[in-house]
Formats: structure tokens, sequence, C-alpha cells
């Protein structure tokens, strides 16, 4: 199984990287960009039998820190439980 | 008066760390991060700064992981000290053992100067060497500073007495200003600045002197 997680900045946490990138957006003439939130994304490459379970575990014990982050899981092929 | 040092692979503080116990008169144990106990009868626990870890996946995260801190929270929980500087604050709040989280500084550069700090509370065996509202300069060095805490965290900390230094000038985009915190039993400290980086006459400053001196007072009664 594969799974892709997605950790964001919770909202109302600042996100100054963010807001660096929507300045650095304005300076090159790209009007309109209201808002921009930075997060990562980790690829998890599992053996057969893992989780949607485990991977919830992961991100709560490791991937994310739940005090300022929330994170969404995505399973990215068949057989995914 | 025994205090153990951790140290992680990036900590870069941990010698000046041990340096400025000793100063104060303490006996000073290093721990490597994949021991899994702290030394019989150590009093306080220092984890230091530096970027343990790289820093990789958030500052702290991989550390606060570590076999080393479940004995560091096994030592807080029994009502050990211990201190936590700038990565080692980091550390603290990973695993818990802290309230809240250190976010990229707002201005997003990197920090290394020495800044003013209000002592914000007496009431700690960290701090109670200075006086209430007592201005002293401290150095800070970091990326990831600002302080970050829920709304209800925040009221609380202030409410229980437990904001321990304030920044006179907020460098860094910190909550309220808040540079340490302390846990509700006010024996773990977390602090972004460098108080063993000011303990000595040849850093150029010593107002840090005050809290290792304070604490091995504490711990000599204890």
């Amino acid at each position: 199984m594969k799974a892709r997680v997605q950790v964001m900045l919770k909202n109302g946490v600042l996100d100054p990287q963010g807001e660096a990138i929507r300045h650095a957006l304005g300076a090159l003439g790209f009007d309109g960009v209201e808002g921009v939130r930075q997060g990562k994304v980790i690829e998890l490459d599992l053996a057969e039998g893992a989780t949607n379970q485990d991977v919830t575990d992961m991100c709560e014990k490791l991937l994310a820190n739940t005090v300022i982050e929330s994170y969404t899981i995505e399973a990215l092929d068949e057989g995914a439980a | 008066m025994h205090a153990a040092v951790v140290v992680f692979p990036g900590s870069n503080c941990d010698r000046d760390l041990a340096v400025a116990f000793k100063a104060a008169g303490m006996k000073v144990s290093m721990v490597w991060h994949k021991d899994t106990d702290i030394p019989q009868g150590v009093d306080i626990i220092g984890v230091p700064g530096g970027f343990s870890f790289g820093d990789y996946l958030r500052c702290g995260a991989i550390a606060a992981n570590s076999p080393i801190c479940q004995s560091v929270a096994a030592h807080a929980a029994r009502g050990g000290y211990v201190l936590g500087i700038c990565n080692g604050f980091q550390v603290l709040t990973e695993t818990g053992l802290l309230p809240g989280a250190l976010l990229r500084n707002a201005g997003l550069k990197y920090i290394c100067k020495t800044v003013g700090l209000r002592v914000a509370t007496q009431d700690s065996a960290f701090t109670q060497g200075y006086g209430l509202n007592d201005l002293i300069n401290i150095p800070i060095a970091h990326h990831d500073g600002n302080y970050f805490a829920d709304d209800d965290t925040i009221a609380r900390l202030q409410g229980e007495d437990r904001v321990a230094f304030t920044y006179e000038a907020n460098p860094n985009g910190a909550r309220a200003d808040i540079a340490g915190v302390l846990s509700d039993n006010r024996r773990v400290l977390g602090m972004m600045p460098h108080p063993e980086r000011a303990a000595d006459a040849g850093h150029g400053g010593t107002d840090g002197q005050a809290l290792f001196r304070a604490l091995t007072e504490t711990l000599a009664t204890a």
C-alpha cells in the first residue's frame, strides 16, 4: 500500500512562509492571489496489511504536530484497507 | 547536585550548557540520545540547543521520539527538573512536556542577537534569582522560535503565572511575547533564549548566571 499524507498548518495558525510566497507572486505580477498556505506531502510505501488506522497513528505520533497542524491521508493504490 | 545533559546528533549547545551547570556548582553527566536511562541521582536534565536530527520533519520532532526522551518524561513525571533551551524547548513541546509549539519566525529569517527579556515570574527554581520584571539581556539564535498556543492555552499559562520570560521587543512573532514557559508543577522550563551563552564574563554578558545559580541553590536544599 502506498499512502500520501498531506500536512498543513491549521487555520488560524499564521503561516509566514505562505505569506512570503504570496508577496513574491504579487511582486512577479500575479495579481489576485489572496492567500497562500504552504504545507508538506509525505509519501509512505507500506508493507502488505498496513491499514489507514496505522497511518493515522503515524500522523498522530510523529508526522503531524496536532497542536499546530492538521493532516489528511490519501491511499494511493488499491488494496488499501 | 547532579545535572544530565542530553546529546542528540546535531546538538551544538550541549557542552556550553554543561559548562554553565558546572560553573554553578553542579556535577554534570552527558547522556547520548540512544541511552535509555538517566544516571542515578540526577536532579535536573538539560535539553540543549542545536539542530537535533537536522531539524528534519519539524524542529525537535525526531528527538522527541528518541529513547532517551521517554526517560526525560519519566524524570519529569517523578517531579524532576528539566531545562530545555532553544532546540531543547522545541523538543519539550514535541514531547508534550510543555504546551504549545514553536513556529517559523514571523519574519522568516534566522535571528542571532542579544535581546532584552522581562522576568515574568519569580515563582520557579529557574527564575527566583531574578527580580520580578527585571530586564535581562540574553542571546537568541533561532529560526523557529515563534511561540504558538491557542487562546485558551495562552490564557491558562498567563492565569497560572507560567510565563517565565517575555521579549521586551518581540523578535519572532511569539504570541503574547512569550520567550519561555513553565510546566504546571513549575519544574520544567522551556525557553528560546540561551542563558548558557550569557553565563561568563567572556561571553560579553552574565545575565544568565542567576538562572543556573538559583537552580543549584534550590537543588541543594531540596
